[in-house]
């Protein structure tokens, strides 16, 4: 490369253009699982769904509990960055592009699960043609598609001004970055209507994505199944969806630091911003979980009773305690103790939070379904193949895809980080000086 | 219109299991292989549910009650299906529409009764099974969702005898196959808005009880039981 494109900020463009031998073997590792699990898919369409562990009355297992929990892993993204920016939180420049990416990639997964679970993918059009609007299931359909577009164009919209500066790089894909960038030049009134699209949408795309993960509780809260008929199920959910996808995004954040140096940008103190967050996220999540369950306990409902029973003692009752330690216990021990609080100890409580929620979605959905109202026997439901390998695949495309998008595009907003050089400082002094009482003012208590 | 409506009296049933047979054969519910039976697969759109056991081993009698698809008057089902795959029909019955159903289970997930079956493979049976397969019902395809009709082909019929000789359809000539193999004659089935129909006048007798009427599904099938539910 030649010396004249030299830039401070010359490690965020490195990825793009020089890549190690271990990102190529990580990538075909991922890539055999991503086609293992297609192969085991394309099994599942020639013999049926009987290829997967459900039965009945299990009758939604591992794809519906990865399609609520994929989705709600997409709340970092655009909702986590829309606040961040909307609240005007400084720290906020090197994370958003990551957690925008996320969204994305994960949208596209998670979508996609609902219609492995079918049983006639090949009638898929159905929904289009003449679904019903009066059921949740089309809300559901209509909501992740408005989701999936509006978020996409709130990754997009940020990309410009760095596409343009790959673009002026020239070399590799070049054609792609012109088409890309729009002709984007930096000029005072591009800059002007690209920050004013970016406050639009970042204030759209708020309630977007509660109303996503609300539908997405609604799905079970309409129903009269014991258990899941619950007003609490849209902020629980969405309370879920945000912890989740917090934690998701400091664990990309993490290794991709790691995998890119990119220590210099990610610094600890962002991840203890976002350890707070993710603490105060579980307590929130904690406070949820138990109400919901109190007031069932409390009132007792003999079909409801069986659910809880199963949950609490019986043979869901590992899987319950896992996830509370998950969730709560482990979080709150790493994230409220300083001595805990290190990357280190981020990171793991951030593991716990993804495999916790992970497992709150399967006990959201398994114990209801395996206990009748009626005295037919408890359902027994154990995974098939098929669907372990098909959840490999889900979490194997993510990272692909990530590595991916990181091949094409920084993972760090380039333009935002030397705007925030330039202009913070003097941004938030004048902020600052607004909040404070004037000057003024001292001199009137002085003068008294 | 009429309103058709069962009523089962459990002090009749003897626990044959006739019904449960009968309905397999004449809707050609698909038997499925041993080991999917034990994963909790097999079909049934009537079933005898056991409610409680009496007595001590060997001496034990239990007590049971079949159960179908209550044919809902305000059905769960059909609220939350996305396509429209499962509806109400203006005489009441609950019926499934095979082509236009994507085979999602929210239509099972909703039914507070556990009435509906999904075909999990694709339905292969051995050449003699095949052949007395019941010609005026169609066989499944795998990937989708069905429950009990009131035998709905039957009225079919008969609405188009009732035509071609020129009367009106009466009581005995559409009887779902479970009613008629009754050998208890445990089972009434009718229309319940005819109040000179044997369905609704035993409707009015004391032990009448209906399965989880708090849900407000308002099932039309109903049972008569001397010890309530
Ligand atoms: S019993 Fe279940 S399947 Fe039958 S009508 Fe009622 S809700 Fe629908
Ligand atoms: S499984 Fe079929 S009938 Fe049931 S809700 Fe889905 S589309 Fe409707």
């Amino acid at each position: 490369m030649d010396n004249h494109h030299y830039d401070e900020d010359e490690v965020l463009f490195r990825p793009i253009y020089e890549t190690g031998k271990g990102f190529y073997a990580l990538a075909c590792a991922l890539a055999a699982i991503v086609v293992f699990g297609l192969v085991m898919y394309i099994r599942q369409l020639v013999f049926g769904l009987g290829e997967t562990g459900m039965n009945e009355p299990v009758s939604w297992g591992f794809y519906i509990i990865s399609f609520v929990f994929f989705i709600g892993i997409s709340h970092a993204g655009t909702l986590i960055s829309a606040i961040l920016r909307l609240s005007k939180a400084e720290w906020r420049r090197p994370i958003t592009r990551m957690a925008e990416v996320i969204t994305g990639i994960v949208l596209i997964i998670g979508g996609l699960h609902p219609v492995i679970d079918l049983g006639r993918p090949d009638r898929i059009l159905h929904l289009v043609e003449r679904g019903r609007l009066q059921s949740p299931l089309l809300w559901d359909f209509t909501s992740v598609s408005a989701y999936f577009t509006a978020s996409s164009i709130y990754l997009y919209l940020p990309l410009i001004p760095d596409i343009a500066l790959l673009r002026d790089r020239g070399g590799k894909f070049h054609k792609l970055y012109k088409v890309l960038a729009w002709g984007y030049d930096g000029s005072e009134k591009q800059k002007h209507a690209l920050e004013r699209a970016i406050n639009i949408l970042m204030v759209l795309v708020i309630p977007i994505a509660v109303s996503v993960h609300t539908i997405i509780s609604w799905i079970f809260g309409m129903t009269l199944q014991p258990g899941w008929h619950s007003t609490i199920f849209g902020p629980y959910f969405v309370v879920g969806a945000i912890f989740s996808g917090i934690a998701a995004l400091v664990i990309v954040m993490i290794a991709f630091r790691k995998a890119y140096h990119l220590e210099n940008y990610l610094k600890e103190i962002h991840f203890r911003y976002l350890g707070t967050l993710l603490m105060v996220m579980s307590l929130l999540w904690f406070y949820f979980t138990f109400a919901e369950y109190l007031t069932t306990f409390y009132g007792h409902e003999p079909p409801e009773m069986r659910v809880f029973d199963y949950k609490f003692i019986g043979s869901f009752a590992p899987w319950f305690w896992l996830m509370v330690a998950c969730n709560f216990i482990i979080p709150v021990i790493f994230l409220s103790n300083k001595k805990l609080k290190t990357i280190g100890g981020i990171l793991t409580a951030s593991i716990a939070v993804v495999i916790g929620m992970w497992l709150e979605r399967l006990i959201i959905i398994v114990p209801s379904l395996a206990n009748p109202r009626l005295p037919y026997p408890t359902g027994i439901y154990v995974p098939s193949l098929t669907e372990i390998s098909l959840l490999a695949a889900g979490i194997a495309a993510f990272i692909l895809g990530f590595m991916g998008f990181s091949k094409l595009f920084p993972l760090i907003s380039v333009w935002e980080i030397k705007e925030g050089r330039k202009e913070s400082v003097r941004e938030v002094t004048e902020r600052l000086n607004e909040y404070l009482p004037t000057s003024k003012h001292v001199k009137v208590i002085e003068e008294a | 219109m009429p309103r058709y409506g069962m009523v089962i009296d459990l002090n009749k049933c003897t626990q044959c299991e006739a019904c449960i047979t009968v309905c397999k054969l004449e809707n050609n519910v698909q038997i499925v292989s041993k080991e999917n039976a034990e994963m909790g697969r097999a079909m049934f759109w009537m079933n005898m549910l056991t409610k409680n056991y009496e007595g001590d081993f060997p001496n034990i009698r239990p007590e049971t009650l079949p159960v179908s698809c209550m044919q809902c008057d305000e059905p769960s089902c059909i609220k939350v299906c996305p396509v429209r795959a499962t509806y109400k029909r203006d005489d009441g019955i609950v019926a499934q529409i095979y082509p236009q159903c994507i085979g999602c289970r929210y239509c099972m997930a909703n039914c507070p009764y556990t009435a509906k079956v999904f075909n999990w493979f694709k339905d292969e049976q051995p050449v003699e099974i095949e052949k007395s397969y019941n010609p005026d019902v169609s066989v499944r395809p795998k990937g989708i969702v069905e429950k009990c009709t009131f035998c709905i082909h039957r009225l079919q019929k008969a609405k188009e005898q009732a035509k071609a000789e020129h009367r009106k359809l009466r009581e005995k000539d559409y009887q779902p196959a479970c009613a008629e193999v009754c050998s208890a004659d445990a089972i009434y089935f009718g229309d319940l808005d005819d109040p000179n129909s044997k369905v609704s006048k035993v409707m009015k007798d004391y032990r009448r009880f209906a399965l989880q009427e708090e849900l407000g599904t308002k099932p039309k099938v109903q049972y008569l039981s001397a010890m309530s539910e």
